[in-house]
């Protein structure tokens, strides 16, 4: 039923999830932890900043970072310059859109619940002799659990069904940017609806699987009393 | 050996202003009403709170100065805050290793057996916080807080958040800690009971600052402080066991100004006790009456006097040869039997609570 260009782009697309969510999660922590615990008054333009991908057309926000990344774009020269060579039409280019574009859903969560474990059960952690990373390490990241697996299925889950960004960054190479959502596009572009049909398909039954999945187990931590 | 603290701190309306000498030994009660600074003062004395002007050293060693300032997890100190403030994802044996832990095993003086024993909590000690009663949690707290082995304990209105049951619960396990363990106790509360129950010697906090310090017995005899206008003014007494009455089911406690009959106690004679005599529970007579059924018969001179919190009545307080009591009469008494400074009388205490 898929050809092997379609079963391409799905790899392509979900190793961009996996590959965008795990580095959101690692970049996101800080600035979520900052927001959670800063009075600054800096702190609501941040947050505006951070919900902006949330409320813009992905095409927008596309043709800004094809604007910055690619080869005459601040970021992209300064790239060539180096060697690295610009991000436009490549890979490592559609994980810094997908992360962007993910961002909301993933500082979110975290901020939540950095900000709902509060700052007494850390001032405890202070008088039992935890010193700042410590406190960090040992209670206010166990206690984020539950908003670190939301944040992490959001952003999967939102970056599988990422098309605007990926589009204006030029996302149609096989193997390299060519996602599912592309490649369906494609498949209807070029009236060939059975394989659209059987890629889509793919898609919805792959993101059912994982969704339920995911409620499964988070019923069981509730269960188990894995704490808030 | 003392802790000397002092402190200038502005929050919004606020000020906490309060420069004081705390013996480095026994329970230190920070009384007052709320919104008097007590637990601004306990967040100080643990650096919580940072007061741009401080200093603070606890037996010699210094915590906070100017240019210094050493942050909380740098204090061998322990906190037990008002409410439960165990760890939720960890069991009561987890919360109670995180401090352990944490403390240079060359630091550690506290026992992990002798705890666990002395606030009955073994079977506690699989099972997570949410699962556990708030007296329970409470336990669990001290306990965390005492295996960090802490140079100065600091108790925050540890009982406020429990009903009455659960306070009677957790007070014997305070009183055995504080006969156990050594180190100093800061105890803030707004409770008189656990006031005349623990505190060797108490400060009194009005709107930021210390109105007065002092031990305990001294301060809650003074009648030129808030503490006497209270419904359950009072004093403290620590007397000796004497004897015991077999017949009567009485024991006799002996202190300075004279002795006490009080239901048949469990202590042995020579053991050291403390009960508290309320104000209101006092009346004075000329003449030593046998004629009531009234046991305790103290004789005392008075002091001075002072308004009480109603205009039918006047504090008195007197002296039974060094330990200060306090009556509350009426006026009409006062003029009848003309009670003065100076004057001798009679004490007809109605009732003592034994405290511990």
């Amino acid at each position: 039923m898929l050809s092997p260009d379609d079963l391409t782009a799905l790899w392509v697309t979900l190793k961009l999830a996996a590959v965008s969510t795990v580095l959101l999660i690692v970049l996101a922590t800080p600035l979520a932890w900052w927001l959670s615990q800063t009075r600054a008054r800096g702190r609501v333009l941040v947050e505006a900043v951070v919900t902006l991908p949330l409320v813009l057309p992905p095409t927008v926000l596309g043709f800004y970072l094809l604007l910055l990344l690619g080869p005459k774009g601040p970021v992209g020269a300064v790239l060539e310059d180096i060697g690295i060579g610009h991000l436009a039409f490549s890979f490592s280019g559609l994980v810094v859109g997908s992360m962007i574009y993910s961002l909301p859903f993933v500082v979110q969560p975290l901020q939540n619940a950095f900000a709902a474990t509060g700052t007494r059960l850390l001032e405890v952690a202070a008088t039992l002799r935890a010193s700042p990373l410590d406190r960090f390490l040992t209670v206010a990241l166990p206690l984020a659990r539950r908003g670190y697996f939301t944040a992490a299925v959001l952003a999967f889950a939102h970056t599988l069904g990422e098309f605007g960004v990926i589009i204006m960054l030029g996302g149609n190479i096989p193997g390299e940017t060519r996602v599912a959502s592309i490649a369906i596009y494609n498949h209807v572009e070029a009236l060939d609806y059975g394989s659209a049909h059987a890629l889509a398909l793919t898609l919805v039954v792959f993101s059912l699987v994982l969704l339920t999945l995911v409620y499964a187990l988070n019923r069981r931590g509730q269960s188990v009393g894995v704490p808030r | 050996m003392s802790i000397d603290a002092r402190f200038c701190l502005q929050r919004g309306e606020f000020h906490l202003d309060v420069d004081v000498t705390l013996p480095g030994e026994g329970v230190t009660a920070v009384f007052g009403a709320s919104g008097a600074g007590k637990s601004t003062l306990l967040r100080c004395v643990a650096g919580l709170e940072r007061a741009a002007q401080g200093v603070l050293s606890v037996n010699g060693e210094v915590w906070q100065r100017e240019g210094l300032f050493l942050p909380v997890h740098r204090r061998p100190l322990g906190v037990v805050f008002q409410e439960s403030s165990l760890f939720p994802h960890l069991t009561g044996a987890g919360n109670l290793r995180f401090g352990l832990q944490r403390t240079p095993i060359g630091e550690r003086c506290v026992d992990w057996d002798e705890v666990v024993q002395l606030l009955g909590i073994a079977p506690l000690l699989p099972r997570y916080p949410d699962s556990l009663s708030g007296g329970e949690r409470q336990r669990i707290a001290l306990a965390r807080a005492l295996l960090a082995s802490p140079q100065l304990l600091l108790l925050d209105e540890p009982l406020a958040a429990l009903d009455e049951a659960r306070k009677a619960e957790i007070l014997p396990f305070l009183e055995r800690l504080r006969t156990r363990f050594a180190m100093p106790m800061l105890y803030v509360t707004h409770s008189m009971r656990e006031v005349a129950r623990l505190a060797d010697y108490l400060v009194l906090l009005e709107g930021g600052r210390v109105r007065a310090q002092g031990p305990v017995q001294e301060m809650l005899s003074r009648l030129d402080l808030s503490l006497a206008a209270a419904d359950d003014a009072g004093v403290v007494i620590d007397a000796v066991v004497a004897e015991h009455d077999a017949q009567w089911h009485l024991s006799r406690l002996s202190f300075p100004g004279g002795s006490l009959w009080v239901s048949r106690c469990a202590e042995p004679p020579g053991e050291r006790l403390r009960c508290r005599v309320l104000a209101r529970d006092v009346s004075l007579t000329r003449e030593r009456n046998e004629q009531s059924s009234i046991v305790n018969l103290v004789a005392a001179e008075v002091v001075e006097l002072a308004p009480a919190a109603s205009p039918a009545h006047v504090m008195v307080r007197l002296d039974a040869q060094g330990t200060p009591l306090l009556a509350r009469i009426t006026r009409q008494s006062q003029a009848r039997i003309a009670v003065q400074p100076g004057e001798c009388f009679w004490l007809q205490i109605k009732s003592v609570a034994l405290l511990r």
